[in-house]
């Protein structure tokens, strides 16, 4: 069991002001703060360790290697995969969800095929489907949601059909909140023998993910939305799915043997690794999953349910507050609009207050459409927050009604 | 608290709740359209254009206070002006809204649109004030674009 305030001293940016006030940053859902463990090993590898990996014959790059191997082997834990062979260090999620894409669209799509998305995606999971569907003929699926931020589980039923290749589908919704029944997702999926991508960008900070549990086929997750660095990510593939994908980038690490006739890929994950990858990102990653495990989810699911409690029940209880998003199952995020008060209205005056949130439309257009708003703001919460930031929360919103009067 | 008092003052919050010539002109002359892809503040510009005098302007659209009080206060100056006045204006606010924290604008030939002063304490939110001028300056310099009566 831990403590809020043990864990916040932890992070170094929580103690820090914006505007002369405290800092309460409650865009979590944008990008985490880092722990000094994570920031340590970043400055550990630079000082100590820094060297190519998997090629020299020397110490300091067997010591490289092995640092940037632990890492691929922590993350393989962190998400129950069966195999290290299975975790492919990119950028991000987009990157992630990109490499699917793109080499799906060389070599699996064919024009009349089909890949689901939901309504609540982000672009990231949207955005490199369109791209593929253009370049091959294919057509993009679209699982419809409700008002409150649900995905309608018979729609998306009828929509799986012969022709449909992938199904991609926010774990988490960025802007909802909304935690998707993904097991049930791929179960229905893998009955008519199609594959899932799952984009987990926002459920890695916040839920105990088991791939295998899950059924998922992809899985992508980004750093630094989970208190690791920004630049690495990870995309999990079956070993089976990847193998059968041509190479994402070609380069160097992704090679078996190279002539100008012919050349050959190495095997996973190198295939997909082509360049020198983020070295010290992936060790800061590690860090940061270390740093999630000591923690244990249970306590972060206990304080992250009370947050999500104590913002619901405080924000709706000021008038001319509107939640946006309100699904059963539901993540540590709360999005809301005020009457008559524009969302970067809200978000100016909010940060005269030292508070941090977002506003906009959180890069997904559609679900703003969807539900016929410009823009929401949004507060999302990590385990370092506290029931006090979501007192200066309601205090922040209050102030923004007596400004606009 | 005093910025934001500035920021957000009388002037600027009844613009935004009663925008001036907020409407489309069927028969406008010029239009443009702006939008804001980071935040989603969009704005139709409306324009009769008689040789270089600005006989009507009008705008619908959706944003935030400043972008909706910004071009309420834009129509609401620029109308009846000639083109070059209107451009004269434009150079003035934007040197007040992104003139920085720390400067003292002269306001002296802005009239109303000075109640946009305080913007220049909020860097992030220039690109709000400054939509609708970037609208009307690209109407202004457009092609004649006579609107069907369909």
């Amino acid at each position: 069991m831990r403590d809020v305030a043990t864990v916040r001293r932890d992070f170094p940016v929580l103690s820090g002001t914006a505007n002369g006030k405290p800092l309460v940053y409650l865009d979590n859902a944008a990008t985490s703060q880092k722990p000094r463990q994570v920031i340590e090993a970043l400055t550990r590898f630079y000082t100590d360790e820094n060297a190519n990996i998997h090629r020299g014959v020397y110490e300091l790059s067997q010591r490289a290697t092995l640092a940037y191997e632990g890492a691929r082997a922590k993350v393989q834990r962190f998400l129950n995969a069966a195999d290290p062979h299975e975790i492919v260090f990119v950028r991000g999620a987009t990157e992630a969800i990109n490499l699917v894409a793109t080499t799906m669209a060389r070599s699996r799509l064919r024009p009349g095929d089909e890949v689901i998305v939901s309504a609540m995606e982000h672009h990231s999971n949207l955005v490199p489907w369109q791209i593929a569907c253009e370049l091959t003929g294919a057509r993009l699926r679209v699982i419809p949601m409700s008002d409150a931020g649900e995905l309608d589980v018979e729609a998306y039923e009828a929509l799986l059909n012969d022709r449909t290749r992938l199904v991609a589908v926010a774990h988490v919704s960025n802007s909802l909140g909304t935690i998707n029944p993904v097991r049930t997702i791929a179960r229905m999926a893998h009955e008519v023998g199609v594959p899932v991508l799952v984009d987990g960008a926002q459920a890695a900070p916040h839920l105990l993910i088991d791939v295998q549990d899950l059924g998922a086929d992809f899985y992508a997750i980004s750093g630094h939305k989970m208190f690791g660095p920004t630049g690495i990510g990870v995309l999990y593939g079956r070993a089976e799915l990847l193998d059968a994908l041509p190479p994402y980038q070609g380069g160097g690490e992704m090679i078996r043997s190279v002539t100008f006739e012919k050349t050959t890929y190495a095997p996973l994950p190198a295939k997909f690794e082509a360049g020198t990858p983020h070295i010290a990102g992936a060790i800061g990653l590690g860090a940061a999953v270390d740093y999630i495990r000591h923690l244990s989810w249970e306590w972060i699911a206990q304080h992250e349910h009370d947050l999500l409690e104590h913002a619901t029940r405080t924000l709706t209880a000021i008038p001319g507050v509107r939640l946006v998003g309100t699904a059963r199952a539901k993540a540590a995020v709360v999005s809301f609009v005020m009457d008559g008060i524009h969302a970067h209205d809200i978000g100016t005056i909010l940060d005269q207050e030292g508070i941090a949130i977002r506003t906009g439309h959180h890069c997904t257009q559609p679900v703003m459409d969807r539900l016929g708003l410009p823009a929401t703001a949004r507060a999302s919460f990590a385990f370092y927050n506290t029931r006090d930031e979501v007192d200066a929360l309601a205090r922040g919103v209050e102030r923004v009604r007596e400004v606009f009067g | 608290m005093t910025d934001l008092r500035e920021l957000y003052q009388q002037v600027v919050l009844d613009h935004n709740r009663s925008p001036r010539n907020f409407r489309s002109i069927p028969h406008a002359t010029r239009t443009a359209e702006g939008t804001n892809p980071l935040c989603g503040d969009q704005i139709m510009l409306y324009v009769v254009l008689e040789g270089d005098l600005i006989r009507d302007v009008a705008f619908t659209g959706s944003g935030c206070a400043i972008s909706q009080a910004s071009a309420s206060l834009m129509t609401a100056a620029v109308k009846g002006k000639r083109k070059e006045e209107a451009e004269a204006l434009f150079r003035a606010f934007h040197a007040m809204v992104t003139g920085g924290p720390e400067s003292e604008p002269d306001t002296s030939a802005l009239g109303k649109l000075a109640a946009l002063a305080g913007v220049r304490q909020f860097p992030a939110r220039v690109k709000c004030a400054n939509l609708a001028w970037h609208t009307l300056h690209e109407a202004l310099h457009g092609s004649d674009h006579p609107v069907t009566t369909e």
